[in-house]
């Protein structure tokens, strides 16, 4: 990845996770932790990877994604925005009665969203599904989804991947976003759900691992993905839930909870400080 | 005396017909070779996945493909479709409306042998509380195949349900059906009662109009096999006319059937109701037979049933 490319995607990122804060402060409450893990993984796949047009977002034939950790749509819904599917000034309706982005995602009522999903576990299913009809119907798009390590806890997740192996979906890529919290706690002390690498591995799965913050890293992920041939591929990518704003980061209470008006300054000031340095 | 057959051999043998006129897929959790999904598989095996024992993943996956215009039946036991699977139905295909068929074979009592696990009474209720979802319960081998292409033509999701338990074709032999989504059939006209029935109970239900009609009590027969949307045009004119109404569902008298009738008449035209059904309680093991008449699902009790309701009129 060349250097223009990097600070590029790196801006794209940060103004992601901008409109992240910006959404989750003006609903009062939200995703944000979750969200911030994963803005630099969103804005590779929306701005780089995924073969799609804002212009036409039911085309038949696009790259599909869907995010099952749905609590994080305010990353996916940033994403969407910043690619053009609709107007960024829409992310401050997030939650609201009238609005269209809802607190979980929908795919009857927002442009560019595959899935709905918010019950953990069944949208990484649903992505199977969509790669197996696309390996029925000779499509050669690509299906990506973004799993949540708590995510991986529920029993549905190890069915889809015992699925998704069985009918050899390598036109399948799931990213665990590896933040090691979970609304309770650190998820060793939850519910341990590691080593994920080698319980994927055993389900018969192609596993990457990387860092979710080294855009060089995913970019060579998302490639080496491409090669692999009969198996589905897992990329753990390890993350700091929270990513770019001070108090957040690797902070368990900034899980489901929006900040108020002074932290929410703060939020902002990390980040601008951020996107000065991308200047 | 009619052909008997099992609904659930009418979904296998409708599944490999529509399948030479229709583009579908059909998922199955294991138990192909019970809910006859089967013999789809034999004749279209590329056409067919097997989900392993995982229904919650199957329900999901159907999901996802419907999303790509696919359309896709997904098949297990009630119990374990409806029941088990119950919050990935709502959530990933009733919430955002997809084409999905969910079938759910082997439902309540006559499943006989294998008992109360898997003698599911609560089906037809969980699915009815899903908005816009369409539930379908028929009665017979011919109403079956007909529900089924229903179904794969309908847009938008669908729940059907087939019994284990061979029953009397009795609309083979009727000249003049037709099936159509949500709208009853009338087998026979009545003055003093209607028996509303639907899936194993429509046959008893014309039994027990017999047993009354020698008795002289003239009694309606009508058959909903579509519990949602529920033809309340139709129970209406049968409220009007008759004035009380039996129902008959081999369901539990909570949520179903008798349920949902007498929600639609206590807004339309408030009339006695008596609910016959499996009543508030689980299943056991047994002879089919034996547990019919166990659980009342019998000619004798709906008929028993209606001479309460006449008794209730006003």
């Amino acid at each position: 990845m060349d250097k223009k490319k990097q600070l590029e995607l790196s801006r794209i990122a940060n103004d992601i996770r901008i409109d992240v804060i910006e959404g989750v402060y003006n609903a009062g409450c939200g995703h944000p932790g979750g969200s911030l893990s994963m803005a630099d993984v969103m804005a590779y796949l929306y701005f780089e990877e995924l073969r799609i047009d804002p212009k036409n977002p039911k085309w038949e034939d696009r790259d599909r994604f869907v995010l099952s950790k749905g609590h994080t749509a305010p990353v996916l819904y940033a994403a969407l925005a910043e690619r053009g599917f609709f107007p960024k000034e829409d992310l401050k309706t997030l939650r609201k009665t009238t609005s269209y982005l809802q607190g979980h995602p929908d795919m009857k009522g927002t442009p560019g969203v595959d899935m709905t999903t918010g019950s953990l576990g069944l949208g990484f299913s649903a992505a199977c599904g969509m790669a197996l009809s696309g390996k029925i119907n000779n499509k050669d798009y690509r299906v990506y989804t973004v799993l949540g390590d708590g995510e991986s806890e529920e029993g549905q997740v190890w069915e889809a991947a015992m699925f998704a192996a069985h009918y050899k979906l390598d036109n399948l890529v799931a990213v665990l976003d590896w933040n090691g919290l979970q609304i309770d706690g650190p998820i060793a002390e939850v519910m341990n759900p590691t080593p994920h690498d080698e319980k994927f591995r055993a389900f018969g799965w192609h596993v990457i691992s990387i860092c979710a913050h080294d855009l060089e890293a995913i970019e060579a992920a998302f490639a080496e993905a491409k090669t692999v041939k009969g198996k589905p591929t897992v990329i753990i990518a390890k993350s700091v839930k929270g990513k770019g704003v001070s108090y957040m980061e690797n902070a368990c209470e900034w899980h489901g909870q929006a900040p108020k008006e002074d932290l929410y300054k703060v939020a902002i000031e990390d980040l601008e400080k951020i996107a000065e340095s991308l200047k | 005396m009619a052909d008997k057959k099992a609904t659930r051999e009418a979904y296998g043998a409708a599944l490999a017909t529509l399948g030479e006129k229709y583009d579908f897929v059909v998922l199955d959790a294991d138990l192909a070779a019970a809910t006859k999904t089967g013999v789809f598989k034999k004749k279209f095996p590329e056409r067919f996945f097997d989900c392993g024992i995982a229904e919650g993943n199957m329900v999901s996956v159907a999901a996802g493909i419907a999303t790509t215009g696919q359309k896709v039946f997904a098949t297990s036991f009630a119990m374990f479709a409806a029941g088990r699977a119950y919050e990935q139905i709502r959530n990933s295909i009733g919430y955002p409306h997809l084409n999905v068929n969910i079938v759910g074979t082997h439902a309540s009592i006559t499943v006989g042998e294998d008992g109360a696990t898997h003698q599911c009474s609560e089906d037809l209720a969980l699915m009815r509380t899903i908005p816009g979802m369409t539930v379908i319960s028929p009665a017979d081998a011919t109403e079956a195949y007909a529900a089924v292409e229903a179904a794969l033509l309908h847009d938008g999701p669908c729940y059907l349900r087939f019994g284990r338990f061979a029953v009397p074709d009795l609309t083979a032999e009727m000249s003049d059906y037709k099936f159509e989504l949500g709208k009853g059939v009338t087998y026979r006209e009545g003055s003093d009662v209607t028996i509303v029935a639907n899936g194993y109970m429509v046959h008893l239900a014309l039994e027990a109009a017999d047993i009354l009609k020698a008795e002289g009590i003239s009694a309606g027969v009508i058959n909903i096999h579509t519990i949602k949307p529920l033809d309340t045009e139709l129970l209406t004119k049968a409220a009007k006319e008759t004035g009380a109404i039996v129902t008959a569902e081999e369901h539990s008298v909570i949520g179903g059937l008798g349920a949902a009738v007498c929600e639609a008449l206590s807004e339309t035209c408030p009339v006695p109701v008596m609910r016959v059904g499996v009543q508030d309680t689980f299943g056991r093991s047994g002879k089919v037979p034996e547990l019919l008449e166990m659980y009342g699902l019998t000619a004798a009790n709906i008929a028993e049933n209606a001479r309460r309701a006449i008794a209730l009129k006003k």
